[in-house]
């Protein structure tokens, strides 16, 4: 099958093949996006719950689909490798989460720096505080600032798309950054629910290096002499310049992708309910169980919109601002201690005193929707009496 | 690379750089350069803001001289004292975290191999001994466990010298250094022996006072990884910055070593030792 695989026009592939629907696990679905991804080469190290979908990428390897893999030494020693391969100017993939995370903490900038289209899959975990393997995503709170696209999926059907359009999005000649898609590990990893996918015999057309705006890895593009004086350790203020110029242009790339996310993902959030007065804001597993939540509220009477952020950086701030503009009260349930999202909508939104950061469950504890219910209801009660949560 | 990429058209010739131009006209790219050609040809590096009587630049001019095929070699590196004059070769280098480097390389030369399956890509890892020896050690040995075809070439100054002069895992033991206030308390690390059990199939340990040595232990190296595996050299490549002897005594003090620590060694596999006897 590998071999009968053709290219087809990226936007086929999202928008236009017919897709079929199957009943499979996010690391499934992740191993199905690589599939159609025509990626050159992944570079895999286990870590619990991200490991299965490496496996199957190393099976579909074995199969032809991909040219190269193998199982490295340890995260910073993937994160590397696979630096080192998109340097080499191909389409790479791997994976990791939590500690895998950290552990690799120190490549991500240099992906953003080298501007390398990496896409890397996080399966989100707990970290040691005290150690867990169970899902959160106080990762993507560390991760915020390394200058790499994040994308937030919600379930399978949003892992397996995601992963496929970050590779549109993170290879475009004005962006040419990684791109992280994140999920909340073993609710989406390890449980199967219904994606809909397009044919197994189209892919991605194949990364093409002579597109990149920095010059690719090989001793093919001219000049030899890249450099005459080393910037590094210099202590003047052309030095320091150049260094913050090239920073502000990893910030304006990350700028620049927006309207590719726009035309990729259908933007860099959804609403629903946009007239309502409350909204739940939230990305990941947090906005099913927000549906969860919405649904029970309506019963009770109590109307609420839901905002589904996607991108996560660059962050919708506008588009919150707007979406919530005539909002009393903005709930944002988290599946992590820090509340990360909560402070990036607190600084996006004027009057951040309508910003509710909660309910907030860590260490593997599940998010029952009552949880957001009651958030949603104390809030109301706080804020305008009792009266409010029954009208 | 074919010459033909770097060769400016007649019309824009002129307004190139001389220096650029000479690199075309009398460059290593055409034909095959060597140690022992230094003084007539155009080197791939020239200008470098290394100390003076630094063994490090020597030890970078002298593998530069060195490279079977620089027209298709791509460094890879770390941060400190290597990258001054390495980031002002004329080929690809790259150097990214500290430590990351066997690991960079493994990426590269596998994705070149997919990309230019003819062609021979040398990827060659240059660094200290900091970089190879302590926080790079795992992905070195990895590198080598794995028998992928990169060469690596560890700059022996036996002292973190870009950082002020601190104690390294090659630092010999006794010696007085920042973070070792009572002398090294260990002896170097055998890096070198380690590199015979763990799967290279090439290594040389040399120093610069030997510059056809050290001419010919990189050329070895590179030639071989591209058949067999990966490949070590070791060269000494003492500092008198931090090691507070005069700088133009560097030679004497690697000559010296010869006779001591750094006596010349070469290792190699049967089917190598056949391999480098039909060249």
């Amino acid at each position: 099958m590998a071999r009968q695989q053709r290219e087809v026009d990226p936007e086929y592939l999202f928008f236009e093949a017919p897709r079929e629907q199957v009943f499979i696990t996010g690391s499934e679905a992740v191993a199905e996006a690589v599939k159609r991804g025509n990626v050159d080469m992944a570079v895999a190290y286990p870590i619990t719950p991200q490991s299965e979908s490496m496996h199957l990428i190393g099976d579909l390897y074995a199969q032809g689909y991909l040219k190269d893999y193998y199982r490295g030494e340890n995260e910073f020693a993937v994160m590397a490798a696979v630096h080192g391969a998109s340097l080499g100017g191909g389409r790479v993939f791997t994976a990791t989460c939590g500690p895998g995370t950290l552990r690799a903490m120190e490549m991500f900038p240099v992906w953003a720096g080298s501007r390398q289209p990496i896409v890397c899959a996080f399966m989100c975990r707990g970290v040691s505080l005290p150690p867990s393997i169970q899902p959160e995503n106080i990762e993507m709170a560390m991760l915020l600032d390394t200058g790499m696209m994040m994308f937030h999926a919600e379930d399978a059907q949003d892992f397996f798309d995601m992963i496929l359009r970050a590779y549109a999005i993170a290879e475009q000649p004005d962006v040419h950054l990684p791109a992280g898609v994140f999920v909340d590990g073993f609710f989406v990893t390890h449980t199967r629910s219904a994606v809909m996918l397009p044919p197994e015999d189209i892919k991605l057309p194949a990364y093409d290096p002579r597109r990149a705006p920095v010059p690719t890895f090989d001793m093919e593009t001219p000049p030899m002499r890249i450099i005459r004086d080393p910037l590094l350790n210099k202590s003047n203020f052309i030095s320091y310049l150049a260094n913050a110029s090239w920073h502000q242009e990893i910030i304006a790339a990350a700028e620049r992708a927006r309207k590719y996310i726009r035309r990729y993902m259908g933007g860099l959030l959804e609403v629903e309910d946009p007239f309502a007065k409350i909204f739940l804001a939230a990305s990941g597993t947090a906005v099913s169980q927000s549906r969860e939540a919405i649904r029970v509220l309506k019963d009770e009477g109590i109307q609420v919109g839901l905002i589904k952020i996607k991108s996560i950086r660059p962050f919708p701030a506008e588009e919150i601002a707007a979406a919530t503009a005539h909002a009393e009260l903005i709930v944002v349930p988290e599946f992590n201690m820090g509340g990360w999202l909560a402070r990036e909508i607190k600084a996006s939104v004027d009057n951040n005193r309508r910003v509710v950061g909660g309910p907030r469950v860590f260490g593997g504890m599940t998010m029952p929707a009552e949880l957001i219910v009651n958030e949603v209801k104390n809030a109301l009660r706080d804020r305008f009496g009792a009266e409010r949560t029954n009208s | 690379m074919s010459t033909k990429i770097i060769t400016p058209v007649d019309e824009f010739a002129d307004f190139l750089p001389q220096e650029y131009k000479e690199l075309v006209a009398r460059g290593p790219y055409r034909e095959r350069r060597s140690v022992e050609d230094l003084g007539t040809f155009k080197e791939i590096i020239e200008e470098h803001p290394h100390c003076a009587g630094c063994g490090v630049s020597l030890g970078i001019r002298l593998l530069a001289a060195a490279l079977p095929s620089p027209e298709d070699t791509l460094i890879v590196g770390t941060p400190g004292c290597s990258f001054f004059g390495l980031v002002q070769a004329a080929l690809n280098y790259s150097n990214t975290a500290f430590g990351n480097q066997n690991a960079v390389a493994t990426g590269l030369k596998r994705m070149l191999q997919i990309r230019f399956p003819h062609v021979h890509k040398d990827v060659v890892v240059v660094a200290g001994d900091g970089g190879i020896a302590d926080i790079g050690l795992d992905l070195t040995l990895h590198s080598w466990f794995r028998r992928e075809k990169i060469t690596t070439i560890m700059l022996d100054n036996e002292v973190y010298a870009n950082t002020g002069g601190q104690e390294s895992g090659m630092s010999r033991q006794g010696q007085v250094l920042n973070m070792a206030p009572q002398g090294k308390r260990f002896s170097k690390i055998p890096v070198f022996e380690m590199a015979k059990v763990s799967g290279c199939v090439y290594g040389a340990r040399v120093t610069v006072a030997s510059p056809r040595k050290v001419g010919r232990a990189v050329r070895n190296a590179i030639l071989v990884a591209r058949e067999f595996g990966p490949t070590y050299v070791q060269i000494f490549t003492p500092c008198p910055t931090n090691m507070k002897f005069p700088p133009n005594q560097t030679l004497k003090v690697a000559k010296e070593a010869e006779k001591d620590h750094y006596t010349y060694e070469e290792f190699m596999s049967a089917e190598v030792a056949a391999y480098l006897a039909r060249l």
